[in-house]
């Protein structure tokens, strides 16, 4: 048996291979779940009843999607360039740091010009988080890897500093939070009743608007090339290191609005445990989606339904709620190998 | 007497493509055999299946009166079968001593006998007269040197069967006439060497035997005293091939001028020291040269890659500083990178896609950023039909075309604007007969359309061929232009070994 | 005066070999994988699973040595599932690599819930006890052993046929196979070993350093350790004398954050081993020799 490159991949093997992969890290953990002692069967029906079973679980499920489907593109935008943004969790901190810096009653400003303002802020502020490491990258060849890696640590702390010192709410009762954000700060929900807020409109619209950029602008173009090829797009006369720095702030940005969305649609105040890891979940919904914008959107609903309902089920039977990390991760190994199934044939001989 | 080796109905397909067609040979001790054909008739192909790099779809190789398990290039070391590649396979950071012992010993011994080795290596290097420094790095290795230690490293394993893949691509005539008396010493000794070439005169310098092959299949094999270069040519190509003639023309005002060009390295000697060079409209100049003599740098300088230190770069006339490569194309060079794989195209995006990647923000193309996909696509359907690509159509994917077809996409993205300077680096490396006359036809066009053409080659033939005036490259200084006709390939090999004292010998007009 | 005092103390530079002993454990095995050619993002997870996996099997009863083979069975499953994907299919190191990374962690703490699904404060167990010698020697069994394997993999590497071997294949493996190398093997034992040494690292923290597993306990340990293995230019020797360098700076901060406390919050203290980390970095990357097929799959064949 060996691989031989398809010449091209037809839509359906592109659309089949994330499924495929999500089944196969369920039969996996399926494994896991036995170990447990609970019935396998009933504890999936539980996990799915808990993320699509009840409009209440819907909304849950699309609330959680909301910061997925935004650091999926800033992901998918930086993997597509060859920038391996790992530190999408410390912009996103840094978004919802400056959505409670500005939107905190720092500006006196009405409703309709201080939610845009505290967004393009908090992705201003991702995306300057991001533009270190490219810059050192571009100027030094440092690996961006481990430079964003390590800088996930480092912005945590500064938050931990901010929120027990400058930033700290006088009215939190001793605990490390920020002081809300001013109502006029406050994303409008999209269901009454629910958590559900405007975040999800913003992000499916960027999503679109990303997958207009990546196909039909000289951008997208440049992106493609200087992604797959950096030697040959810089030889035919392309920006590569602009390209890399424009990338940086756009992956990083989009980070950080899924920070300051967080803060200004769900949560009103920053507190260490904003994201449980949306920056690391964003590659996931990333790969799930082979990079592409609108598949983004399908992979970060995937992923917050498991989270959102893993939590149902764990209630429910005793299986630790930790099963929708492992989810999450086995999907992840399972869609590489698929993702090479959709690009290359199985031939005998 | 028995063959040593004995390949029976091999048979190869890569996809669509035959590579081998049901081909045997046999070798007999103390024998040269010369596998000779154009580029893509197989060659490699074959060795390769016999060295167990690939396995044969049908077939089967026997050595030494056993048969060869296939897919296995340890089997085929350990049966006496050894390989030097056209592109080594060495490390560069590791001694010469380690790359040649690494997988000789027992993986799993707590040790290695490296006094053993060096001792046994020096032995060999002696008896076949290899000199070389077990603890030199590969990387500070000359050319010629790294090839004695691929031959050595057969040898330590006790090859009896020697497999050179187009070993005197990368020697000056000189080294070659050198590789050729080891290979002599080799075979008294009892070796039996298979010798892969496309070049005549070494299959009369060095082999017993010959065996031609075309297109994968195996077209004849004669003893070598036997047969004489037209019966060999007319097999090899199986139709006429013309070679370039190119007309005398009368050189043109200069459109390129480098006056004491350096470019430094960072480290030791510059990549270019102080180089004069011009290219006049109507004219091709020659690069020749031993690879890694600075031809890349002086490549990179004219596509705008890189920066000339001290000195100065002159374009029609006008000065160059600090260009990048879109200022380049926009001054009117054409260049056709060295590597077409890793710099020329993007394999991963459409043939359209990679036809505008030079000018994709001229307005034919794009419009506020806005890329014009139907203008670009209809352009790429021009250019394939006027460069006669083979290709499904603009939206193909780049990487599933042949090189051939790869080099005319870049002709085609490249001389379909009328350019007043071509930089072709190594245009026809690895391209078949066909493709080659194709590219050389297409840069003697543009020269009679008065562009200048700088090419730059390690195919000292293809120089010959082309070229009004060569120069060659060496340690990165440049000789003075040398009329095509007033110059040997004996002076050239000696002026490419560094022995620059020839200059006088050839009184050229400097 | 007080920092002088600090930098003679004994109890200063116990702590140093204490605080270096992970960091040389998991710089090694990072060290092993890209010598031979592959970048194991996975080690933050291994680290994890070591630390939980030699944790667990001592809170079951086994001995601490069991504790510890546990451990390193572990951290080389993690390691062949690694190399399963990105040696023979030649997948994406970095995606394989953080892939691992959350299949290693979120397994942990899975298990460990599953087992302890009350537990509010996190039980604990007998850990190694230092070894009754004088000064900073009075170390646990576990950093001799550290500084013993620094010894057998610089050994192994530099005089031993699959030491040159794996070399071979992190520079050149065309090479290696044109040398009847499998270069397959030879990567997914250097890739196990590895993530083997990896999960000891994260083991030495449940069973010496600490005598529990907390969440969140490996803290970015494991990118340090990749930071280490460029800033050691894949010298087993060099990255020996980087963790201890990067040891000594963190026990000096954390004496530094006792002198000083007041004065600065201690968050700015815990940066600093991240920050100079990154400087680190950054100071080597114009010079760093790296291992030329690192990151580079090799396709047996392919043209």
């Amino acid at each position: 048996m060996r691989l031989e490159p398809r010449t091209h991949t037809p839509l359906a093997v592109r659309v089949l291979a994330p499924v495929g992969a999500v089944l196969a890290a369920l039969a996996l953990c399926a494994l896991l779940v036995a170990w447990t002692g609970a019935p396998v069967l009933k504890a999936y029906g539980l996990l799915v009843e808990g993320a699509v079973g009840s409009r209440f679980a819907l909304t849950e499920t699309l609330t959680r999607a909301t910061p997925l489907i935004l650091t999926g593109l800033a992901a998918a935008v930086a993997f597509r360039a060859r920038l391996w943004n790992i530190g999408a969790e410390g912009q996103l901190y840094m978004g919802a740091l400056a959505a409670v810096v500005l939107g905190g009653g720092m500006l006196n400003l009405p409703f309709w010009l201080l939610i845009p303002t505290v967004l393009i802020a908090g992705a201003l502020a991702g995306g300057l988080t991001l533009l270190g490491p490219a810059v050192l990258k571009v100027r030094f060849g440092v690996d961006e890897v481990v430079t964003t890696l390590l800088l996930n640590f480092v912005v945590l702390l500064l938050v931990s500093l901010l929120l027990e010192g400058a930033l700290k709410d006088p009215m939190g009762m001793g605990w490390p939070q920020s002081a809300p954000v001013v109502e006029a700060a406050e994303l409008p929900k999209l269901v009454a009743r629910t958590r559900l807020h405007a975040g999800l409109v913003i992000a499916l619209a960027l999503a679109a608007v990303l997958w207009l950029i990546d196909t039909r602008t000289i951008w997208g173009y440049e992106n493609r090339a200087v992604g797959a090829n950096p030697r040959a797009a810089a030889f035919a006369g392309m920006p590569v290191t602009k390209v890399m720095l424009r990338t940086a702030v756009l992956s990083g940005g989009l980070a950080g609005l899924a920070g300051a969305a967080e803060v200004c649609g769900l949560k009103g105040y920053l507190t260490l445990d904003l994201s449980p890891g949306f920056g690391y979940s964003g590659i996931v919904v990333a790969m799930l989606a082979q990079l592409h914008p609108l598949g983004v959107v399908g992979g970060a609903l995937f992923i917050a339904g498991i989270f959102v309902g893993a939590d149902a089920m764990s209630r429910a039977v005793p299986v630790p709620n930790y099963i929708a990390d492992v989810l999450v991760a086995t999907s992840l190994l399972c869609m590489l190998v698929a993702g090479l199934l959709a690009r290359y044939r199985l031939r005998r001989g | 007497m028995t063959p040593v080796l004995r390949l029976t109905g091999i048979t190869k397909r890569f996809g669509p493509l035959v590579a081998n067609d049901a081909i045997s040979l046999t070798l007999h001790a103390g024998e040269v055999l010369a596998l000779l054909g154009e580029n893509g008739a197989g060659k490699t192909t074959l060795m390769n299946i016999l060295f167990g790099h690939y396995v044969a779809d049908e077939g089967s190789v026997e050595a030494f009166g056993r048969p060869l398990p296939p897919g296995s290039p340890r089997a085929a070391l350990e049966a006496g079968i050894g390989m030097v590649h056209q592109h080594f396979t060495l490390a560069d950071n590791l001694s010469v001593l380690d790359n040649i012992a690494v997988g000789t010993e027992p993986l799993w011994r707590p040790w290695s006998d490296r006094g053993g080795a060096r001792k046994r290596l020096l032995d060999l290097a002696g008896r076949f007269g290899l000199g070389v420094r077990p603890d030199a790095l590969v990387a500070d290795l000359s050319v010629g040197e790294r090839q004695r230690v691929e031959i050595l490293k057969a040898l330590y394993r006790d090859a009896r069967i020697l497999i050179l893949d187009e070993p005197t691509a990368v020697l000056t005539p000189q080294e070659a006439s050198g590789l050729f008396d080891t290979l002599r010493r080799l075979t008294s000794d009892g070796l039996a060497v298979v010798f892969i070439s496309h070049k005549m005169n070494e299959v009369f310098a060095v082999s017993d035997s010959v065996a031609v092959l075309r297109a994968g299949r195996l077209v004849a094999t004669r003893r070598t005293a036997e047969t004489d270069r037209e019966e060999l040519a007319a097999l090899m190509v199986g139709r006429d091939i013309k070679p370039p003639t190119p007309a005398p023309m009368e050189p043109g005002e200069p459109v390129l001028a480098l006056s004491g060009v350096t470019v430094a390295s960072g480290h030791g000697r510059p990549l270019l020291d102080a180089v004069d060079l011009t290219v006049r409209r109507h004219q091709v100049i020659g690069i020749a040269g031993v690879s890694g003599n600075g031809q890349t740098a002086l490549a990179d300088l004219i596509s705008g890659l890189i920066h000339a230190d001290s000195g100065s770069v002159t374009l029609k006339g006008e000065s160059v500083v600090a260009a990048d490569p879109a200022a380049m194309v926009q001054r009117g060079v054409a260049r056709i990178p060295e590597d077409r794989h890793a710099a020329g195209l993007v394999g991963a995006m459409s043939v359209w896609e990679n036809l505008i990647a030079e000018r994709y923000r001229d307005p034919a193309f794009s419009r506020f950023g806005v890329l014009k996909r139907g203008a670009a696509r209809r352009y790429a359907d021009e250019v394939i039909r006027a460069f006669d690509v083979r290709c499904p159509g603009p939206d193909a994917r780049t990487q599933l075309l042949s090189g051939g077809n790869m080099q005319k996409l870049i002709l085609g993205r490249t001389l379909a604007h009328r350019p007043d300077l071509i930089l072709a680096s190594q245009p026809t490396r690895g391209l078949d007969v066909g493709a080659v006359s194709y590219v050389h036809g297409r840069l003697l066009e543009a020269r009679a359309a008065g562009a200048g053409v700088l090419l730059i080659s390690e195919d000292l033939d293809e120089i010959l061929a082309l070229a009004d005036c060569i120069a060659v490259i060496h340690h990165g200084r440049l000789t003075p232009l040398l009329p095509h006709d007033r110059v040997s390939i004996r002076q050239l090999g000696l002026l490419m070994a560094g022995h620059w004292d020839v200059l006088k010998e050839v009184g050229h007009a400097a | 005066m007080e920092i002088l005092d600090v930098l003679v103390s004994a109890a200063f530079w116990t702590a140093v070999l204490r605080i270096a002993t992970p960091y040389v454990l998991g710089t090694l095995g990072e060290l092993l994988c890209e010598r031979a050619g592959v970048l194991n993002l996975g080690i933050e997870g291994i680290m994890t699973l070591g630390a939980m996996a030699g944790w667990m099997a001592v809170y079951q009863g086994g001995g601490l040595w069991t504790g510890v083979l546990v451990a390193m069975a572990c951290g080389a499953l993690m390691g062949l599932l690694h190399a399963s994907l990105t040696v023979p299919l030649g997948l994406s190191q970095h995606v394989a690599g953080i892939g691992v990374t959350l299949l290693g962690t979120s397994l942990s703490y899975f298990v460990y819930r599953l087992v302890l699904p009350q537990a509010s404060t996190p039980p604990t167990i007998q850990p190694f006890q230092p070894l009754d010698l004088p000064g900073a020697l009075a170390q646990t069994p576990l950093t001799y052993l550290a500084a013993l394997l620094v010894l057998a993999v610089a050994y192994a590497l530099y005089r031993t046929p699959v030491g040159l071997a794996v070399r071979m294949v992190g520079e050149n493996p065309g090479a290696a196979e044109a040398q009847g190398l499998s270069v397959t093997a030879v990567r997914v034992g250097a890739v196990m070993a590895g993530s083997a040494l990896m999960a000891l690292a994260g083991a030495f923290l449940t069973l010496s350093a600490f005598n529990a597993f907390f969440f969140n306990m490996v803290n970015g340990r494991g990118w340090i350790c990749i930071a280490l293995v460029v800033f050691a230019s894949w010298r087993p020797g060099k990255a020996l004398l980087g963790a201890l360098l990067f040891a000594a700076f963190d026990a000096f901060q954390l004496r530094l954050q006792q002198i000083a406390g007041g004065m600065l919050p201690y968050q700015v203290f815990l940066m600093l081993p991240y920050l100079l980390s990154i400087l680190a970095l950054v100071l080597v990357a114009r010079r760093a020799a790296y291992p030329r097929a690192l990151m580079i799959p090799y396709r047996k064949g392919e043209r």
